[in-house]
């Protein structure tokens, strides 16, 4: 499968400009005339679309085309980096003569591409654009519009989006390893705007994958979103006031993983902690979290959003255990990171495209599933928030303070779930937060395909996940005191 | 110094497109060209980290098939994909719906006027140069003071760009321009606390940036003001914006007065046009023509003339933000804001922000804010903040872990003062902010 893979990154991104391996071999070795530590040329052919329904009409469509090819060149810690929009071999090697000259001249070194690693497929190299016919895709958005119109009548607005991308790379190395990749991304989106007496207010749900646009339409997962946008609309029509102050919160499984993403996620990517920049660097087999937590970072999962079949540096991707048992065990790797610190690549080296640099990335990041029944957690709780449902986060990671915003909460009274209230920011500090989780449940669920995350300027697919867990003391910043 | 031949050669692109499309039969299009090209040097303990050479290239298409859209972007600039460009955009826009609002805009809101708005200036920066820049700065961040003890390092980059927008009723109009930038972040320590934090200085001419010495000293006092910090009891209390985040509150505003969540009732401001948002003292206006100005520019994203006008008069909402299309959604005019607002400014008040402390006594001075946690439809906001606890007017300790909340339409109408201390490095132009009551939430007892 991987054979064929990279046979038809070759021909999606090679054969349309022209360009010939040996002339990939004359980059790499125009590179290698300088004395680096590692080099890599990064190819990358993608086409990507849009659609949005909103007034019950097709609004907007876009369709976009783009390729191009960023040249890297390292150095110790130093690093050379252009691209060029232009596949042709001119402008490359233009930029290959750019990025070296962060290095010290050395010898020319001949080099000759071969088939990098294989690693099993985690996807199919389907293209999601034409999956399904223009029309095709119109009617469905125009079917989920109508039938979540029909479930209440108090719905002023419906806005459905459809997005899906297919994006072909090659990435060749310093020793000649040559890897390629068929990556299909898809993503849909239904908001529903509510009015009731006067009060308004939305609510959003979607889904993805890395499949083709039939992933929505199995299950009819497309009028699911739909009901689920309005149900959290409908929660929040009765929202009261969100409480100000710590106290106990549970935290409903899926996508409310997005806590273990801002609390630990980042502070564990190789970069931070070979700078010593961040809250966790140096605490590899220190206690960061409560006995319960085991904590994994997993590219392998199939179809999931956040995964890949190999890394963009060719690195095939892993599941890396983060925290076991409450102890941190190490951190996620790109290849410059690993060759600094003196460990191995772990398959998290990502870019957003081939203008970008790779950086250390997460994929799929989740806590293994504990012993607890969550109706048994929500039951301890004599008063507390239960947050389900959450919008994005954000971290400082060398303060190790995070946050990530509550879009459906309800408070936990007497051991119930009572009153929902308005959304509001949950603070914590990320080494210590996990150390007061008191209560995993059994019901590990993953995100529904909807994680996007942001570091440095580039946005990459990931994906969150945990099972229902209570944590006996974080900070909630709403506004009844 | 404009490049000529190069804005006439991308202009003779654009109007091919507009060719090809016609011919494929759009009954009207527009279509942007812009291409980008720069140099980023980050320096990183006293050693460069990375040089990275940019350039970008972008083409977009959008098609109007009667009151049916579509549109499609491209990079390669060859003919073939010039070709299925517009064709891509073509088909959609055959499958979109028929929006009796969509279409070209006005012919009589095009800008026919261009004046020189002095946002080009070519900087001749090697890598080295740029190396040696970045270098000064952190050194003198890192050396500042003994608690400065790591680095994210000193970052220079210089942009250059051409933007040509041209459409089917005979707009065509390009113009270059430039943006540099220095920046630097370091760290500090003090027993287990770590703290980092940052300065910048951005300018469209590199002369008007100011030194690296000022922007490490900047960074490093950033940094070591932090440590020590600790979370506060729940309590309300007044809140002043530093101004490097009370432009966001202002963002806030914008995007509940703009024409989309307006038309989709998603804003908190709906229906609020000459109602009292802000006390009477707020004045809030758009300066397109301002020389220089990071925001600065003669006609919006779809060619319709900027100008200069009052938002926010006496605190009365006196214009929504509007493009073509949200504007004939609204029953309204384009206020020539498709693509954002242009060097938005609230008028400084007369006291800097040692005064407005004063004037808050006791309270809360915030100096960063992370996460989102604003509902743009309720106006309901809580956000993640550090910053220091203030008392008779004078900075007692730092914070940090700590919430602030309240609803945007109240910190709005509570606004007691703005400061002179304005920050001109961005598009929104604010000195800090001092809002009389929040929530603020905190870890401690």
């Amino acid at each position: 499968m991987t054979v064929s893979v990279l046979s038809l990154a070759k021909e999606s991104i090679l054969a349309p400009a022209n360009l010939l391996e040996r002339d990939i071999d004359q980059i790499i070795g125009c590179l290698l005339s300088a004395q680096v530590d590692a080099a890599d040329i990064y190819f990358q052919s993608s086409r990507y679309e849009s659609w949005v329904l909103e007034d019950g009409i097709i609004k907007q469509g876009t369709h976009n085309s783009e390729q191009g090819a960023g040249v890297r060149a390292i150095s110790g810690e130093k690093t050379g980096f252009a691209y060029s929009d232009q596949l042709a071999l001119p402008a490359l090697l233009e930029a290959a003569n750019n990025v070296k000259a962060i290095t010290r001249q050395g010898q020319q070194r001949q080099i000759q591409v071969t088939s990098g690693l294989s690693a099993p497929a985690l996807y199919l190299p389907v293209d999601p654009l034409s999956s399904l016919n223009d029309q095709e895709k119109v009617d469905l958005l125009h079917r989920i519009d109508r039938e979540t119109r029909k479930l209440d009548d108090r719905i002023e607005q419906v806005i459905v989006s459809l997005i899906g991308a297919h994006d072909s790379i090659l990435v060749a190395d310093q020793d000649g390893q040559l890897t390629g990749d068929v990556r299909p991304l898809i993503r849909m989106n239904v908001t529903v705007i509510i009015e009731d007496a006067g009060r308004r207010e939305q609510g959003s749900m979607g889904g993805g994958a890395r499949a083709d646009y039939g992933y929505f339409l199995d299950a009819d997962k497309g009028l699911e979103y739909g009901r689920q946008a309005l149900h959290q609309a409908l929660i929040n029509l009765e929202a009261t006031e969100a409480p100000a102050g710590a106290m106990t919160v549970v935290l409903g499984p899926g996508w409310p993983g997005i806590l273990l993403h801002e609390a630990i996620g980042h502070g564990l990517e190789g970069d931070f902690n070979r700078k010593g920049t961040s809250a966790f660097s140096g605490r590899v087999g220190e206690r960061v979290a409560s006995e319960l937590c085991t904590i994994v970072d997993d590219g392998t999962l199939a179809g999931r959003r956040g995964s890949l079949t190999v890394d963009d540096e060719g690195t095939p991707t892993e599941n890396t255990v983060l925290i076991e048992k409450g102890i941190l065990k190490g951190y996620m790797q790109d290849k410059l990171n690993a060759r600094l610190m003196g460990v191995k690549a772990t398959g998290n080296g990502r870019r957003e495209s081939y203008a970008h640099l790779p950086m250390p990335r997460m994929t799929n990041t989740y806590m293994l599933p504990g012993q607890s029944d969550p109706g048994e957690i929500i039951a301890s709780v004599d008063k507390g928030l239960y947050a389900s449902n959450f919008g994005g986060g954000q971290v400082d990671i060398t303060s190790g303070k995070f946050v990530f915003s509550a879009s459906e909460a309800y408070l936990i009274e007497n051991g119930k779930v009572t009153q929902p209230v308005k959304g509001a920011t949950l603070i914590g500090n990320g080494p210590d937060v996990l150390t007061r989780v008191s209560m995993v449940g059994n019901d590990l669920e993953l995100d529904s395909g909807v994680g996007t995350c942001g570091k440095e300027g580039q946005s990459v697919p990931v994906g969150v996940g945990q099972p229902t867990i209570k944590i006996d003391s974080l900070t909630v910043g709403g506004t009844s005191l | 110094m404009q490049n000529k031949e190069e804005i006439a050669r991308m202009e003779t692109v654009v109007a091919n497109v507009l060719e090809e499309a016609k011919n494929q039969g759009a009954s009207a299009a527009e279509v942007g060209l812009s291409i980008e090209s720069g140099l980023s040097v980050i320096c990183r303990l006293g050693a460069v980290e990375t040089i990275e050479h940019h350039r970008d290239q972008g083409l977009g298409i959008t098609v109007f098939w009667g009151q049916q859209k579509g549109s499609a972007n491209v990079t390669d600039l060859g003919e073939d994909s010039i070709k299925d460009g517009v064709k891509a955009a073509c088909s959609i826009a055959r499958f979109s719906g028929d929006d009796r609002y969509a279409g070209l805009p006005d012919p009589d809101r095009l800008a026919t006027q261009f004046p020189n708005l002095d946002v080009c200036h070519p900087w001749a920066l090697s890598a080295d140069q740029a190396m040696t820049l970045a270098l000064d700065c952190e050194t003198v961040a890192r050396e500042l003071d003994p608690l400065i003890t790591n680095s994210e390092g000193a970052t220079v980059n210089s942009h250059q760009g051409i933007s040509v927008l041209g459409n089917s009723l005979g707009f065509l109009n390009g113009y270059e321009s430039t943006r540099h930038s220095l920046s630097c972040s370091v760290i500090g320590q003090q027993g287990d606390d770590m703290q980092r934090d940052y300065w910048y200085t951005v300018a469209r001419n590199a002369d008007d940036l100011d030194s690296s010495r000022h922007v490490g000293v900047m960074a490093a006092e950033r940094v070591v003001r932090r440590l020590g910090a600790q979370s506060l009891s729940s309590r309300q209390c007044p809140v002043l914006y530093a101004p490097e985040v009370a432009a966001s509150l202002l963002g806030h505003f914008v995007g509940a007065i703009s024409g989309g969540s307006l038309y989709r009732k998603s804003s908190f401001l709906l229906d609020t046009l000459e109602t009292q948002v802000f006390p009477d003292f707020i004045r809030i206006h758009e300066q397109p023509f301002l020389p220089k100005a990071l925001g600065s520019s003669a006609y919006d994203g779809e060619g319709v003339a900027a100008y200069a006008h009052d938002i926010v008069t006496d605190g009365i909402l006196a214009s929504y933000v509007l493009s073509s299309y949200s504007a004939r959604k609204l029953g309204m005019v384009t206020t020539g804001n498709a693509g954002g607002v242009h060097n938005l400014t609230i008028e400084p008040g007369d006291q800097d922000q040692r005064g407005l402390l004063a004037t808050m006594d006791t309270g809360l001075l915030v100096t960063e804010l992370i996460g989102q946690g604003v509902n743009s439809m309720t106006g309901d906001y809580s956000r993640g903040a550090a910053g220091f606890w203030v008392e008779g007017g004078v900075i007692q300790y730092p914070v940090e872990e700590i919430t602030i909340a309240g609803n945007l339409k109240d910190m709005y109408q509570n606004i007691v003062a703005v400061g002179n201390d304005v920050d001109f490095r961005r598009n929104t132009r604010t000195g800090s902010i001092l809002v009389a009551q929040m929530t603020v939430a905190g870890s401690t007892d």
